[in-house]
């Protein structure tokens, strides 16, 4: 059994240590938020925080997260209210969304790290694959997002077009 | 039930199409099976019902792919309803003869919003006429003198109020008008507005559910270790060792593999990792890139072309002429790389089977598993998911099919997951085409002949090889399959690729003898639709030649296109506006510009690229994009769906290329398949043009120009003229 802190939480898995940790988190878990894009650490659709680092977990063996602190997706926030989630959904960032679990939590360790990442900064953190495209809203959304948590405020405009004004 | 009787149900679901198809067993309740509102439902028609909790719940037979599909159902019968879109909930619709026909329930073809425009916003105007009388009788006042506000049905003289909850039930069980007010363009609330979506906030918070993600009780997990050859065949294969692998259920030979099953994922990745395997490439031996491109000349050189278009005397206009411009044009196979893999989950049962899955057509999925089952079409229910992109890809059902042979065999519910390396080499790639064109040029500089002779594989055969089943009543499957299956593989030889001449046979510039020939030639690689299909080679192609025009004519690219288009006011605003908007000709320092135009999808797109060039490396700085897709429903969607088929056309314009060994795949993953990734990312600006005609497709045309946008920038910026994708600046 690997113990390790999940979402906050002390949890056990029976999986085999070697198993990577996203399919832990996936089918012995039931949590679906970290997806599978490409298995070799390519895409990043797998990105969880590690102790605080954005980590991709689909060639991370859950045998090197035992003892550590595992935040995914699901426990970013209660209902969505990260400042990263809430400029996503301010600049509707997500068409498919797919890759998106993996986006916010990339730009989440960023924004942790970094609270006003430049241009450059996002072009080197943000490396996650979008097949759809995003990346002009995602970034936009990641400027917003600093300045949101910069206003301390959290509060979003209701829609795209009130915050254009 | 309570509620609409049947006749007034189907009476008031009649769609796009202007037919009502009235199957047997189409109900209400059968339309609306599963879904729970509360103790009581109203159902108003096949899209909407209001539960007596409040909840306005919208079935939609388009998928959400990310191109906002289910923001449109929820915007226009929001509109109509005087409800916020965002307290619409859309759910993914059974399938049903209430929906239409069999193109009516599959989403593809930037068709979606053209279709729904008017019957969506007839939904929710009919159900708001239905509930203002129902509250008018109550309140024994006249339905004119009453209000929609918010959810609300109010009284302004004596300030009564009824929710849509309180009134729904009643409301439903009335008669539908025969005829319904749509709201004036001038009071619109929510369309054209830049509405966010409503699958953001499911899609940011890990709650959106994708095929990948369906968890099913006592489901298996399988994985299927495939022949890479196209045409190959296997020939033996040793599971000792992966049978040793803790969790794994079963391993046993499938139509083109070997499948494993499993407890779980990576029991059965594990397990697939230890299979000794032997394949006979079979026909698919020499099947090489190198191969495949000397097939494409042979064809293009050979007799073997069909017209597809003759205007005037092309060949003898260019015989005669003085000065012919000739190019040669190749593009390669292209993947269609979605970020989730294919999967299809598959649950037989003792009423049937349900299958879980993200796909672009249901009804493909429900033929192709009730076939591979021995069942009933109407005893496979095919549930929706969210599409981890679809693209084209996801119109197939091989998938499907393949889970549900494994599904019999164990007689379990079976989730199948293919590996990127799976969903690489298995796919039904855009196929390569190569292109010849000649043109002459009068003394004025303008063209007098255009010749365009093309050579490709059809999609046809293999598209129909997958779906033809669906498209013929069950009961004459077997004729009908077979019939339409001989008619897709004879076609090629009859009418050559007709889906790879799109884009150029109906170029617009103004020409007086225009020839176009094709001819299909297929190595027997797998083919498929893939974004924009036969415009996304042949907008690089016209567009890349009538700027090569331009330049032997001496003359600057934007203008010379702009005098061959006098009977074109759409492709003549688009150009207009983006070369006013990009600054055309005041490239800053450093800095070239490329332009293209092109229609599709009955949408017109005009892109400025601004690049630099610096030894091999290419640099795509900025894409400038007008656009004309009629009314835009939602400009912000308009605009993310422009920079996501710029940013989709842009990769495979830089890096795109599938190559092939014996008939095998070579690129397998993202580490020898480049993506475009942030940095590699240009700005986008996008600028769309007013218009009050019907809503016209985005999902694709913004994909045709950026190819050549940008090579026409190159040739600025270097005088080379890219004529091969991807680019190489080598």
């Amino acid at each position: 059994m690997i113990e390790f802190e999940l979402n906050g939480r002390r949890t056990k898995v029976s999986a085999d240590p070697a198993t990577p940790l996203l399919w832990v988190l996936r089918d012995e878990l039931g949590l679906t938020g970290t997806k599978f894009g490409c298995g070799i650490a390519q895409c990043g659709a797998c990105t969880v925080h590690l102790d605080g680092k954005a980590t991709r977990t689909c060639v991370l063996p859950v045998s090197a997260a035992a003892g550590r602190s595992v935040h995914t997706i699901e426990g970013l926030s209660e209902g969505g209210e990260h400042p990263v989630q809430q400029a996503w959904v301010e600049n509707s960032v997500p068409q498919c969304g797919y890759c998106q679990s993996g986006q916010v939590m990339a730009a989440a360790a960023l924004l942790a790290e970094n609270p006003a990442p430049s241009d450059d900064d996002i072009d080197r953190a943000m490396t996650n694959i979008c097949r759809c495209g995003t990346y002009t809203r995602i970034r936009r959304a990641i400027h917003r997002a600093a300045e949101l948590t910069r206003d301390g405020s959290g509060a979003v405009a209701e829609d795209a077009s009130e915050a254009a004004e | 039930m309570r509620g609409v009787t049947r006749r007034a149900f189907l009476r008031t679901t009649g769609l796009a199409a202007g037919s009502l198809v009235l199957g047997c067993g189409t109900t209400p309740e059968t339309v609306w099976q599963d879904r729970k509102l509360g103790d009581e439902r109203a159902l108003f028609d096949a899209f909407l019902a209001i539960g007596t909790d409040g909840r306005i719940v919208v079935q939609a037979h388009k998928v959400e792919m990310g191109q906002g599909t289910h923001t449109a159902f929820a915007t226009l019968v929001g509109e109509e309803l005087r409800v916020d879109p965002r307290r619409i909930e859309v759910v993914a619709a059974p399938i049903s003869d209430a929906f239409g026909g069999f193109m009516d329930q599959s989403t593809g073809g930037s068709t979606s919003l053209l279709e729904i425009w008017q019957p969506l916003r007839e939904t929710g105007a009919r159900a708001r006429t239905m509930l203002v009388e129902a509250a008018a009788e109550r309140w024994q006042r006249d339905a004119s003198d009453l209000e929609v506000v918010d959810g609300s049905v109010v009284d302004p003289r004596s300030g009564a109020s009824l929710s849509f909850a309180e009134l729904s039930v009643e409301a439903a069980g009335r008669r539908a008008p025969r005829e319904v007010a749509l709201t004036p363009r001038g009071e619109w609330k929510y369309i054209g507005r830049r509405g966010v979506r409503v699958d953001a906030r499911a899609k940011v918070t890990g709650h959106a559910s994708y095929g990948l993600d369906v968890r099913v009780p006592d489901m298996q997990t399988a994985v299927v270790v495939h022949c890479p050859h196209a045409q190959g065949s296997l020939v033996s294969f040793d599971d000792e060792a992966a049978r040793g692998v803790n969790g794994v259920e079963d391993v046993f030979e499938v139509p083109g593999g070997v499948a494993i099953v499993a407890r779980d994922t990576w029991s059965a990745r594990s397990a697939a990792a230890r299979l000794e395997v032997d394949w006979d490439p079979g026909a698919s031996k020499g099947v090489d890139t190198a191969a495949i491109r000397a097939g494409l000349v042979a064809a293009i050189e050979s007799d073997g072309h069909h017209s597809a278009r003759d205007d005037g005397d092309a060949p003898r206009v260019l015989d005669d002429a003085q000065k012919v411009v000739e190019a040669e044009y190749a593009l390669p196979y292209l993947a269609h790389a979605t970020m989730e893999p294919m999967n299809c989950t598959v649950v037989p049962g003792e009423d049937g089977c349900d299958v879980y899955m993200g796909t672009q057509s249901p009804m493909i999925i429900q033929d192709a598993v009730a076939h591979e089952l021995g069942l009933s079409r109407s005893d496979v229910r095919v549930h929706g998911q969210y599409l981890g992109g679809g693209f084209g890809r996801r119109f197939f059902a091989d998938m499907a099919a393949e889970a549900a042979g494994i599904a019999r065999h164990t007689g379990k519910p079976t989730k199948l997951v293919w590996s990127r390396e799976d969903d690489m080499a298995r796919d039904f790639y855009r196929p390569p085409s190569l292109h010849r064109l000649r043109a002459s040029l009068g003394a004025d500089g303008r063209p007098e002949a255009w010749e365009h002779k093309l050579a490709a594989p059809s999609l046809l055969p293999h598209m129909v090889g997958d779906t033809g089943g669906a498209v013929v009543p069950q009961w004459m499957r077997g004729l009908g399959s077979a019939l339409v299956g001989a008619i897709a593989r004879k076609l090629p030889d009859w009418a050559g690729p007709v889906l790879a001449i799109e884009g150029a046979h109906d170029q617009p510039y103004a020409v007086p003898n225009v020839s176009m020939q094709a001819v299909a030639w297929d190595p027997g690689i797998p083919v498929g639709i893939w974004r924009s299909v036969g415009h996304s080679h042949n907008g690089f192609v016209v567009e890349s030649f009538i700027d090569e025009l331009a330049h032997a004519a001496g003359e600057d690219p934007a203008a010379y296109r702009r005098s061959l288009l006098a009977d074109h006011p759409r492709h003549l605003a688009v150009l207009d506006r983006v070369v006013e908007e990009a600054g055309w000709g005041r490239a800053p320092a450093g800095r070239a510009q490329g332009i293209a135009v092109h229609e599709a999808f009955d949408s017109v797109v005009a892109q400025v690229a601004e690049v630099s060039v610096d030894g091999p490396a290419l640099r795509v700085h900025r894409v400038v994009c007008a656009v004309d897709c009629g009314l835009a429903v939602n400009p912000d969607i308009v605009e993310a769906q422009m920079e996501s088929a710029i940013n989709f056309g842009l990769t495979a314009a830089l890096y795109g290329r599938i190559d092939f060994r014996d008939g095998a795949a070579v690129q397998s993953n993202f580490h020898d398949h480049r993506m475009l990734r942030m940095a590699d990312a240009p700005e986008i600006e996008v600028h769309i043009l007013e218009s009050d005609a019907a809503p016209t497709g985005v999902g694709e045309p913004g994909t045709p120009p950026i190819a050549p946008a940008v090579a026409n920038a190159v040739f600025a910026a270097t005088g080379r003229r890219l004529r091969e994708l991807p680019f190489e600046l080598t």
